[in-house]
């Protein structure tokens, strides 16, 4: 019994890190209909931003992890201005092989400049456990979970509840209608890339202790992170969420009680029967054709 | 410029439209026929590469291209192919029966993807077919039995009705050439039959092609198991070529590559996927032979324009320890898809219908001609 509880605490650890990475792939999606697939390669180069300001100029621990998440907002911008904006409104096929294109490219540049070592951060929770009668449960994950509530909680509010947040909405309905409407469409679809780095940087960040950086980590666990957003349902952010930790806990289940093999298939196993019986996803709106 | 009257449907669906494409065509085949007696074993080796992409890529577009079923998942079914013949080469099947089984299992399973795919679109299509090859990527290197997990598989050389065929022979080059053609006169055949024509329906407008009467969920199938038999006859062909298989060959990377050949190809006509295959095989050498001569060549380009021997010694260094940078491959490749993506979507034959349209047009060629319709309403982008 002891064993399935340890296993199903790590499990939904390991669950809120690719829900953190899924969030931003549901933004995106949510906003403007993209989907990203350089989101771990953006969460790779948080993770690299971080490490220049507070590994190697020294800046203390929260400083360089603000430093890092405003950068990485503008290249963000950045990359939104000069790959998507281009091709926006084109087929999502388009889109998906042009985010594939700058994902190899961050790969490889970030590969170049910061080479192939595994790096590593030094945080103020990199060590430590906190003890439950005889659960353990490291301060580093600990720190992924608070963070993936916070974020999934503030980003529900702000889509839900602020103007901005609606803005992003009209314009993912209908961009011209919400032209129409005053929206100054662009500035928003620019504004929701850069949250979705900030919030790939906060993963990044968050994971530099656990997962160590290196410039292959955001393919592997944006593998990963993207079944949870589909799981959920793209475009829904407590779906991502769900779905991440659903995601963390099958594969840690099936690592612990399967034969040895399953653990990296088990999830992909679980999405196709999901797919399967419900082809959007666990939160995901059915969209009426237009014929 | 030609203008084809048209007066019957069998004169729209021609597989030569005009006395000139026979012409153009023949004259191509008999140089790919007479390619291996002034190529060098290198070129050689790479045009049988050329071969097997520009298959797999006729089998991605029938997939992609025309039924609009995008697949993240083909080097799976290239695995399963190169893995089936691999294993009944152990039994000593001779080498046309294994080449039907491993197209008739690949085009099975293929079908079997194609079952959860009907009702599946856009992006939870491609993650679904990522998944499927993921999960077929572990069996190969769990099931030992069958597969020789993650040491590999030798294959053993090819013999075609008793005679060898070693896999850098004419004759080899010739056999995937011949596959090539039979896939192409195959497809065109197949694109203008009934069946093409209920795949283009779907990749439409599926609501519309449901309404004319078309059996959307049969048709998807059918195109899944098509495109992944072609595949399997692609992987068996493969197999041979690299003489040697194992798990980590077959990954999500390869697909990618595929769907990058159709991408920079062009996704609407057979002619992209010979285009983009050519492209994606030869951009390897290509690279190689810039990191090798590119530093003197701009040194010398340097010293032409009055640089200093010293100032050109240094740019020739400075060049070439750029050329070797780890990963500048994978940096390049990242930019040629984006600029492919943002400034010539319809790809290398889409260029090439443009130059041709330019020139028959003369003075009142118009860019417009080309322009894409972007769509902002979210409710007519899911189609």
């Amino acid at each position: 019994m002891l064993d399935f509880v340890q296993q199903l605490v790590s499990g939904v650890a390991l669950g809120c890190v690719y829900g953190l990475i899924a969030l931003g792939f549901v933004l995106v999606y949510k906003a403007t209909e993209v989907v990203n697939f350089a989101q771990g390669d953006l969460m790779m180069l948080g993770g690299f931003f971080a490490f220049t300001f507070i590994g190697m100029m020294g800046l203390n621990y929260w400083i360089g992890f603000a430093g890092a998440v405003a950068a990485m907002a503008l290249f963000g911008m950045l990359a939104e201005r000069v790959v998507v904006r281009p091709i926006l409104g084109y087929p999502q096929f388009s889109i998906i092989m042009a985010t594939i294109g700058l994902g190899y490219f961050l790969r490889s540049v970030a590969g170049m400049i910061w080479g192939t070592d595994d790096l590593k951060i030094e945080t103020p929770f990199s060590q430590g456990v906190l003890r439950m009668g005889s659960l353990v449960l490291a301060y580093d994950k600990l720190s992924v979970i608070a963070a993936t509530m916070i974020l999934c909680t503030l980003l529900w509010l702000f889509f839900n509840k602020t103007t901005l947040g609606t803005a992003m909405r009209a314009s993912s309905e209908n961009m011209l209608a919400a032209y129409y409407m005053g929206i100054p469409v662009k500035r928003v679809v620019s504004v929701v890339w850069a949250i979705s780095a900030a919030v790939a940087t906060c993963a990044g960040v968050l994971l530099a202790p656990i997962t160590f950086i290196h410039s292959n980590v955001g393919l592997v666990l944006g593998l990963k992170a993207f079944p949870a957003a589909v799981l959920g349902g793209f475009g829904s952010i407590p779906g991502a969420v769900v779905g991440g930790v659903l995601i963390g806990v099958i594969e840690s289940m099936a690592g612990f009680y399967l034969p040895e093999g399953w653990k990296d298939v088990a999830p992909y196993v679980v999405l196709l029967t999901v797919l399967l019986l419900k082809p959007e996803g666990l939160f995901g709106l059915h969209v009426r054709k237009k014929v | 410029m030609r203008f084809l009257f048209k007066t019957d449907y069998e004169d729209d669906i021609k597989l030569f439209p005009h006395s000139g494409y026979v012409v153009s065509y023949g004259i191509l085949l008999a140089l790919l026929l007479i390619a291996p007696y002034a190529l060098s074993s290198y070129l050689m080796s790479q045009l049988v590469f050329v071969c097997i992409y520009a298959i797999v890529g006729v089998a991605l577009l029938i997939l992609t291209g025309f039924t609009g079923q995008a697949s993240l998942g083909h080097a799976a079914f290239l695995a399963i192919g190169a893995y089936t013949a691999a294993y009944l080469q152990t039994y000593n099947v001779p080498f046309p029966v294994y080449f039907l089984a491993a197209g008739l299992l690949t085009g099975i399973i293929g079908a079997m993807v194609g079952f959860p795919a009907l009702r599946l679109t856009g992006i939870y299509l491609v993650i679904a077919t990522i998944s499927f090859a993921l999960i077929v990527e572990e069996i190969l290197a769990r099931w030992e039995s069958v597969t020789n997990g993650n040491e590999g598989m030798r294959v053993k050389t090819l013999s075609l009705l008793g005679v060898a065929v070693p896999r850098d022979s004419p004759t080899f080059y010739y056999l995937c050439l011949a596959v090539l053609v039979l896939t192409i006169v195959g497809t065109l055949n197949l694109l203008r039959s009934p069946t093409g024509r209920a795949f283009v329906a779907i990749r439409d407008s599926e609501t519309a092609a449901r309404s004319m009467g078309v059996n959307v969920a049969l048709y998807k199938v059918k195109s899944f198991a098509i495109s992944a038999a072609i595949t399997g006859f692609a992987g068996v062909l493969f197999a041979h070529k690299l003489s040697f298989i194992s798990p980590e060959m077959f990954t999500l990377q390869l697909s990618i590559e595929f769907i990058i050949v159709i991408l920079i190809g062009g996704t609407f006509s057979l002619h992209g996927a010979v285009l983009g295959a050519i492209f994606i095989v030869m951009i390897d050498p290509f690279l190689t032979y810039l990191k090798d001569d590119m530093p003197g060549i701009i040194a010398g380009i340097a010293a032409a324009f009055g640089a200093s021997t010293g100032t050109a010694g240094n740019i020739q260094s400075s060049v070439a320890a750029f050329a070797s940078l780890n990963g500048l491959k994978g940096a390049i490749y990242g930019i040629i898809i984006v600029l492919f993506v943002l400034f010539e979507p319809l790809g290398l034959y889409g260029r090439w219908l443009k130059i041709k349209l330019f020139f028959q047009l003369f003075p009142l060629y118009k860019r417009a001609t080309f322009k894409r319709q972007k769509i902002y309403v979210k409710s007519e982008r899911n189609r």
